[in-house]
């Protein structure tokens, strides 16, 4: 959830890996992550447990099978701090105007 | 993506705040506006409702109805694109939001599904949501005055 834990998530070439996996085949199974990947599938589950942690992979259970998803909601995070310098502005402006025309006082 | 004849995206996001105010930040138009580039909503939010997501001009963006409500822990929508011809032809896509609150922020999952492989409408939408949400946890944890504001509409 915090910052670091998702810098340290993304610090590792082979959960990059699992992430670019992800990317070209969202929702998958620990064991179709496996297929073809040279890593023991102990490694992939302790892998995927940190990107889970970090929030880079979020579960959801479809039966018996526990699906993988990509969630680029924290990169998209880490792009807006340091690109997206004209969005914040506008976001402050927008509750400045909603603030005006509610009424509130400034202080 | 495990079966082939569908497309799901999940998106999953922690912000510091409550679930009510996050229910009030998703369905009300003035909140929705600040972080959904301009566009707002309009529905009853009530089981069977229509919904539909509007442009700053007022052409329809997308359009369906509410499949499920319970504030403030769950919302359904079933909804297409109503102004790309290619989107619109891929028909309804379900969109599951769900609020949960973990230690002191909440969770917000939201997850979209198209019933069909490789959908362009899920491809479409899967640019959008990350932005919408980190505008929209921004928005929460940042512009406190917009929250005060919140519990007097709420």
């Amino acid at each position: 959830m915090s910052e670091d834990a998702v810098f340290r998530a993304l610090a590792d070439a082979s959960r990059r890996q699992l992430l670019d996996r992800l990317h070209r085949r969202n929702g998958q199974t620990l064991g179709e992550l496996c297929e073809g990947i040279d890593m023991t599938r102990q490694a992939v589950a302790k892998h995927l447990a940190i990107l889970e942690e970090a929030n880079l992979v979020a579960t959801r259970r479809q039966g018996r099978e526990k699906l993988h998803f990509l969630n680029p909601v924290p990169i998209n995070e880490i792009a807006e701090r340091w690109i997206g310098k004209f969005e914040r502005p506008r976001l402050s402006a927008l509750s400045e105007l909603k603030r005006n025309l509610e009424g509130e006082d400034h202080d | 993506m495990t079966d082939a004849a569908r497309t799901t995206f999940v998106y999953v996001t922690f912000i510091r705040t409550t679930p009510e105010k996050l229910w009030t930040a998703l369905t009300s138009p003035d909140f929705t506006k600040q972080y959904w580039f301009g566009m707002h909503q309009e529905s009853d939010w009530k089981a069977g409702a229509s919904w539909k997501m509007v442009f700053p001009d007022g052409r329809v963006a997308d359009a369906g109805e509410i499949v499920e409500v319970d504030p403030p822990r769950r919302l359904v929508l079933k909804w297409r694109n109503e102004f790309r011809p290619e989107l619109k032809a891929e028909g309804y896509s379900r969109c599951t939001v769900e609020i949960e609150p973990v230690a002191a922020v909440v969770k917000l999952t939201i997850t979209h599904v198209m019933d069909r492989a490789e959908s362009k409408f899920i491809d479409a939408v899967s640019g959008g949501w990350p932005k919408i949400l980190s505008n929209l946890k921004s928005l929460l944890e940042t512009g406190e005055v917009v929250l005060k504001q919140t519990e007097h509409v709420g």
